[in-house]
C-alpha cells in the first residue's frame, strides 16, 4: 500500500496538525499534545464524540502527577520523548495488501512468537487478535464468532461499527479520571480488543490477543473492554513481547471488565515484555490499570496472570464485587530477575451482600530484583456476608533479592469473614538433596521446586498458556542459580 | 590386578558441623548381595546414608568410597544416582506443587540420559504396576510428592521410587522405622522384588524386626562411628537378646574391621 493513501486517510479526517509536512504518514512525531491526540483519532476515522472523550482525559492528565507510592523506584518518564502511534509501514488497512492477505514480514514476527495468523495454522479452540505497535493486525474466527452473536475486534472497529456499546461501557469501569496512567490511556490509546457475548451465550474458544512493541521510543497504550451479558462466558488471553532495546518504552493499558448476571469472564495473561538488561538497562515500564465489575447476581470475574518480564510492573487487577452472591478470583505468579521491580496485587472491593474473593499471590525474586505484593481486600459497611481467602507466597531465589508483602483489609462490615496467609521461603538445601539424588541436575531441580510453587497458579491456566507459562519461568530461572 | 568391588569404602572419616560423626568405616558390598547395618540412635546410619549420596552439609575429611570402579566422593548427587545409586530416605522431604508422576518422569528421564527418555505411555504402566505391587491407590500419580503424606506413605513412596529407578545399590535408612506390620511386609516385598545377582542393598535399622522378610547375608554393627562387629544372620539373634550395651562392653573403642 502506498503512502499517498495514507495521506488521504487523514486528509479525510478531522486532522488540524501543524506538523504534517515532514512526517510519515505511519508514525506520529514523539511528544503529547492536543494535537498529537487529533492526529491520532484521525488515523483511527474516529467520530467525533471519540476525539471529545479523549481530549477530556487529556486534559485531566496534565493537571495531575505520577504516582509514586509503589516500591519502584526509576528515574523521572519524560513522557514528551515518546512516541504515541506507530504502525507498520507500507501498510494501512490492518495490514493487509490487495489479496486481504497479511503482511508476510508481520505474519513472520507473529510466527516467531508462537502465534500463527493464517487461518490454516490458526491455534486450535484459540481465536486471535494481534496488536503490533500501535495497529490490530489480524482477528481470526471471525465469521463462526459472528454467527454465535459474539463481537470480536479491534476496539478501533468497535468504535466505528458498535458506537453504542463502546459509549455506553468504555470508561463504565476504569474511567479517565481513575489514575495519572488510565487517564494517559484514555487519551492516546491506539488499539486493543473489545468483547461481547451476548446473553446466555458460552464463548467456545479461547479469544486472545498477542500485543506487541516494535518499533522504538513508542509508547503502546492499548485499551480492552470486555462485556459478558447475563448467562454469558468469555475467557480471554493476553500475552505480550517486545525487543530488547537498552532504552525504556513506556506501556500503560487499560482492561475493563463488565459480567452481568450470571456471567463469568475469565482473563489470563502472560507478561513477558522485555525486562532490561542483568545491570537494569532498557526494559519496558509497565503500568496497567486491569478492573473487573461484577455488575450481575453471581456473576464471576477471575484473572489469572504470569508477570515476567518488564523492567518495571505496576499493575493491580481487581473486581468490583457489586452484583449480590459475586465472585472475584486473582491468581498471580510474578518472577523477577536482574534488576526487576514489581508491585503488583489486586485489589477485591466487595460490596454486593455474600460476595466472595480468593487471591493467590506467589511472588519469585531471583538476583537483585524486588518483588512487593500489595493488595486491598476492602468490605464495604451494609455488605453481608462477605467473605475473602487470601494467601500470598513469596520465594527468594539468592541473597540480594527481596519480597515484600502489602496487605491492606478493611472490614467495614462485622459479618465478613477474610482469612489471610503469607508465607516467604527459601528452597531449602534438603529438598535440592534430595531431588538431585534421583538423578535431576540442581538447575532442574530448582525449576521443579519453583514451578510446584506456583502451581495453584498454573492450573488455571488454559493448557498451552500453562506449558508456555512453565517454559518461561525456567528461562527467567535461567542463569539465576548459584 | 585384582578386580575392585563393586561397592567399597575405605577409611572413612566424615564431619557434620565440624563434629566428627564417621571416625574411619570400612564396609564392601559385591554384587547382588543384602547386607544390613545396625547400630543405636546416634552411632552415625544416616551420617553414613548421606555422605554416600553426596549430601552437602556432610563433610568428609578422609577415606575414599568406590562405587562401579568410581571414586564416588568427587561427583555430585545426581551423578551418583545416574551411576546406579540409590538413597531411601529416613524422612523424605516434601516438594508442594510437583505430582509424583511428573517428578518419577523428570527422574527416569534424567537417569535415563539424553536420547534414552521413556514414551510417557510405557512409564505410567510400569508406575501403575509397581504401585499396584506395593498397595498403593492409583491415585497417588496426582497428589504432590510426599505433601501431606502419612509416614507410612512417605516410606511406600520411597520404595515406588526405588522400584522405578531401578539402582544398582539402594541404601536404605530405616525404611523400617514407625511401620506397622503391614506396611513393613509391603516394603519387604518391594525390596525383595528388586533383590538378585544386578542388585545389591544396605538395609540401615535400629531393629531387627525387617530383617525376618529381607533376608540379609551380611551384618555390620555401627557403634560410635565405626563398624565394629560383622557377621551373619547369627548376630541379629544374639543383638537381639542382648542388647547393643553387650556389643559396646564387648569391643569398646576398639576398631574392628568389617
Ligand atoms: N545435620 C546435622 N547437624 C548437626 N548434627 C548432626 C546432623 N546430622 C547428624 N548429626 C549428629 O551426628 C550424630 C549421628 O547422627 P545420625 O547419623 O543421624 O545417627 P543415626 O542415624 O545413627 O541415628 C548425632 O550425634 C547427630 O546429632
Ligand atoms: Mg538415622
Amino acid at each position: 500500500m502506498s503512502e499517498i493513501e495514507t495521506k488521504e486517510t487523514f486528509a479525510s479526517g478531522e486532522y488540524k496538525y501543524g506538523f504534517v509536512t515532514d512526517i510519515e504518514a505511519d508514525e506520529a512525531p514523539k511528544g503529547l499534545n492536543e494535537d498529537i491526540i487529533r492526529f491520532i483519532s484521525a488515523k483511527k476515522n474516529e467520530p467525533e464524540w471519540m476525539l471529545e472523550w479523549r481530549l477530556k482525559a487529556y486534559r485531566w492528565w496534565t493537571t495531575r502527577k505520577e504516582p509514586r507510592w509503589a516500591l519502584l523506584d526509576y528515574p523521572e518518564i519524560d513522557y514528551q520523548d515518546i512516541r504515541y502511534y506507530s504502525a507498520p509501514k507500507k501498510m494501512i488497512d490492518r495490514f493487509k495488501n490487495e489479496d486481504g492477505e497479511i503482511d508476510p514480514e508481520i505474519s513472520k514476527t507473529f510466527e516467531r512468537l508462537g502465534i500463527p495468523l493464517g487461518e490454516a495454522k490458526r491455534l486450535e479452540g484459540v481465536a486471535v487478535d494481534a496488536v503490533f505497535d500501535s495497529v490490530s493486525v489480524a482477528t481470526s474466527h471471525q465469521e463462526m464468532l459472528e454467527e454465535m452473536g459474539i463481537i470480536f475486534c479491534p476496539i478501533s472497529e468497535a468504535i466505528i461499527k458498535h458506537p453504542d456499546l463502546i459509549k455506553k461501557y468504555m470508561g463504565a469501569v476504569v474511567p479517565h479520571t481513575d489514575n495519572y496512567f488510565a487517564s494517559l490511556n484514555s487519551a492516546v490509546f491506539t488499539d486493543g480488543s473489545f468483547v461481547y457475548v451476548p446473553k446466555g451465550v458460552k464463548c467456545p474458544v479461547e479469544l486472545s490477543t498477542y500485543f506487541r512493541i516494535n518499533a522504538q521510543d513508542t509508547g503502546q497504550f492499548e485499551r480492552t473492554l470486555i462485556i459478558a451479558d447475563e448467562g454469558a462466558y468469555v475467557s480471554y488471553l493476553e500475552g505480550c513481547t517486545a525487543p530488547m532495546r537498552d532504552t525504556n518504552q513506556l506501556h500503560a493499558a487499560v482492561v475493563e471488565l463488565i459480567a452481568m448476571d450470571n456471567a463469568e469472564i475469565k482473563y489470563a495473561t502472560i507478561q513477558n515484555w522485555y525486562a532490561g538488561d542483568e545491570k537494569g538497562r532498557g526494559g519496558i515500564y509497565n503500568f496497567v490499570t486491569k478492573r473487573g465489575h461484577c455488575r450481575g447476581r453471581k456473576s464471576k470475574i477471575s484473572w489469572t496472570q504470569v508477570e515476567a518480564g518488564a523492567a518495571i510492573t505496576w499493575k493491580y487487577p481487581s473486581c468490583i464485587l457489586e452484583g449480590d452472591g459475586s465472585t472475584g478470583e486473582f491468581y498471580s505468579v510474578a518472577v523477577t530477575n536482574n534488576r526487576m521491580q514489581a508491585d503488583t496485587g489486586t485489589k477485591m472491593i466487595h460490596v454486593g451482600n455474600n460476595t466472595k474473593s480468593t487471591i493467590v499471590s506467589k511472588g519469585i525474586s531471583c538476583d537483585e530484583s524486588v518483588n512487593t505484593y500489595r493488595g486491598l481486600v476492602q468490605v464495604v459497611p451494609g455488605a453481608k456476608g462477605c467473605r475473602n481467602y487470601s494467601i500470598c507466597d513469596s520465594m527468594l531465589v539468592g541473597d540480594k533479592c527481596s519480597a515484600n508483602t502489602v496487605p491492606y483489609i478493611e472490614a467495614e462490615d462485622s459479618t465478613a469473614i477474610i482469612e489471610h496467609e503469607a508465607t516467604t521461603s527459601k528452597i531449602s538445601e534438603d529438598q535440592l538433596f534430595y531431588i538431585k539424588s534421583r538423578g535431576i541436575d540442581e538447575e532442574s531441580a530448582i525449576n521443579l521446586v519453583v514451578n510446584g510453587f506456583c502451581k495453584d497458579v498454573f492450573k488455571k491456566l488454559p493448557l498451552e498458556f500453562a506449558v508456555e507459562a512453565t517454559k518461561l519461568l525456567e528461562i527467567k530461572l535461567e542463569g539465576s542459580i548459584g | 590386578m585384582s578386580e575392585m568391588p563393586y561397592f567399597q569404602i575405605k577409611n572413612l572419616h566424615a564431619n557434620v558441623e565440624d563434629k566428627l560423626i564417621l571416625k574411619g568405616l570400612n564396609l564392601t558390598i559385591n554384587k547382588g548381595e543384602v547386607h544390613a547395618l545396625m547400630g543405636p540412635n546416634g552411632s552415625g546410619k544416616s551420617t553414613l546414608a548421606c555422605v554416600i549420596m553426596g549430601h552437602p552439609s556432610y563433610e568428609v575429611t578422609a577415606g575414599e568410597i568406590f562405587f562401579k570402579g568410581e571414586n564416588i566422593l568427587e561427583m555430585d548427587p545426581e551423578e551418583r544416582a545416574i551411576l546406579g545409586l540409590f538413597l531411601a530416605f529416613q524422612y523424605p522431604v516434601a516438594i508442594p506443587g510437583v505430582t509424583v508422576a511428573k517428578f518419577l518422569k523428570s527422574a527416569v528421564d534424567a537417569i535415563a540420559g539424553e536420547g534414552g527418555k521413556v514414551k510417557p505411555t510405557e512409564f505410567l504402566k510400569e508406575l501403575r504396576d509397581n504401585m499396584k505391587y506395593l498397595e498403593m491407590d492409583e491415585t497417588f500419580v496426582n497428589r504432590y510428592l510426599n505433601d501431606g503424606f502419612s509416614g507410612g506413605e512417605k516410606k511406600r513412596m520411597e520404595i515406588l521410587q526405588m522400584l522405578t529407578l531401578k539402582p544398582g545399590l539402594a541404601v536404605m535408612d530405616e525404611t523400617d522405622s514407625g511401620l506397622d506390620i503391614d506396611a513393613l511386609k509391603v516394603v519387604s516385598k518391594g525390596v525383595n522384588r528388586l533383590v538378585g545377582p544386578e542388585f545389591s542393598v544396605l538395609v540401615i535399622t535400629h531393629y531387627e524386626r525387617i530383617l525376618r522378610y529381607i533376608h540379609p547375608d551380611h551384618i555390620h554393627i555401627l557403634i560410635d562411628g565405626r563398624i565394629v562387629m560383622t557377621g551373619g544372620r547369627e548376630l541379629v539373634k544374639e543383638l537381639e537378646e542382648k542388647g547393643y550395651d553387650w556389643v559396646r562392653e564387648k569391643f569398646g573403642h576398639e576398631v574392628l574391621v568389617g
